[in-house]
């Protein structure tokens, strides 16, 4: 008893986080194609904080 | 071009969010989303009363551990950050948290109707945990409009911040309204000194917990990223539309020159 509310829980997180997990990397991957090479990196010394790339 | 032997042209700056750390998260991260599945809904015991809807009790605390004391606070410590060194770092870090923090929350929402159905014999109930919750989502959803709205960025980040630390409050209504008011909702879960659950059930609570908590992090450093990779770009469009005004402004001077001669 109670498959039918289980089954449809861990598909909806799961399923989302799936989703939205794969929506975030192509983003990432689209925003860095648009962006010259010296403005792509995360959070650059200039910046007034360590660079997370490394 | 070679020097040394190194070809300097290959570029060392990736064209996504990746990084070393980041996929080695990740790969945990698919680990322990597979071991929890195969302890949630196979190696755990049905629970006495609930019977198999039990199973959800293993993804529905941690995603509102996840939401309200690891996400939402992130948001509140980058707002107050953001309010008093005005860091564009801050302010990206609790946009992006606040985003993975609905999300999360959304997943204890409809994990908690769906558990509510079988134990309680609804979905939903204005009950004051769940009007609390639903309230923090609105507030949540509200906050992540702001940080959308077309105006000064300085004004909206400021805007933001501010709903961010007024939203917060909530959350401490959230996690008292089982002891103000009498609720259907039942109190807390896991009494640190003296828990009612033990055995492979416990391991698999800390089990999502833990997975919950490492996917919520490695979506941070991705979302995170795609944010400060958004805020360049607004500031790339924002130097080339001033360099455009400049040479418009330096070729109608040049115009204007000529005719004067």
């Amino acid at each position: 008893m109670g498959w039918e509310y289980v089954i449809p829980g861990y598909l909806v997180v799961f399923g989302t986080l799936a989703v939205y997990a794969t929506a975030v990397l192509r983003r990432g991957r689209s925003l860095s194609k648009q962006l010259p090479e010296e403005k792509r990196r995360f959070l650059a010394p200039e910046a007034g904080t360590t660079d997370l790339e490394k | 071009m070679t020097t040394t032997g190194v070809d300097t042209n290959v570029s060392t700056v990736p064209a996504h969010t990746g990084s070393r750390g980041s996929r080695a998260l990740g790969a945990i991260c698919l680990v322990l989303i597979a071991a929890l599945l195969i302890f949630a809904l196979w190696v755990t015991p049905p629970e006495v009363s609930q019977r198999d809807a039990v199973r959800l009790f293993y993804i529905h605390v941690p995603s509102a551990i996840v939401s309200f004391y690891i996400a939402f606070t992130i948001t509140l410590i980058g707002s107050i950050l953001y309010l008093a060194k005005q860091s564009v770092f801050w302010d990206l870090m609790a946009g992006a948290s606040a985003e993975i923090g609905v999300v999360f929350l959304g997943f204890t929402l409809v994990t908690g109707m769906l558990w509510g159905r079988p134990t309680w014999g609804t979905y939903w109930q204005w009950d004051p945990r769940l009007t609390s919750t639903a309230v923090s989502f609105v507030l949540y959803l509200g906050y992540l409009a702001v940080r959308r709205l077309d105006m000064d960025p300085a004004l909206r980040s400021r805007r933001a911040a501010i709903l961010g630390i007024v939203s917060f409050a909530n959350l401490i209504i959230v996690r008292y309204s089982v002891s103000w008011w009498r609720s259907l909702h039942q109190g807390t879960t896991l009494d640190p000194v003296d828990t009612q659950m033990d055995g492979v059930m416990l391991f698999t609570f800390f089990l999502g917990t833990i997975t919950m908590i490492l996917v919520f992090f490695w979506l941070l450093i991705h979302r995170f990223r795609v944010a400060w990779l958004e805020h360049q770009l607004a500031e790339v469009g924002l130097e080339a539309a001033i360099q455009e005004r400049r040479s418009e402004g330096n070729a109608s001077d040049a115009s204007s020159d000529g005719k004067t001669r």
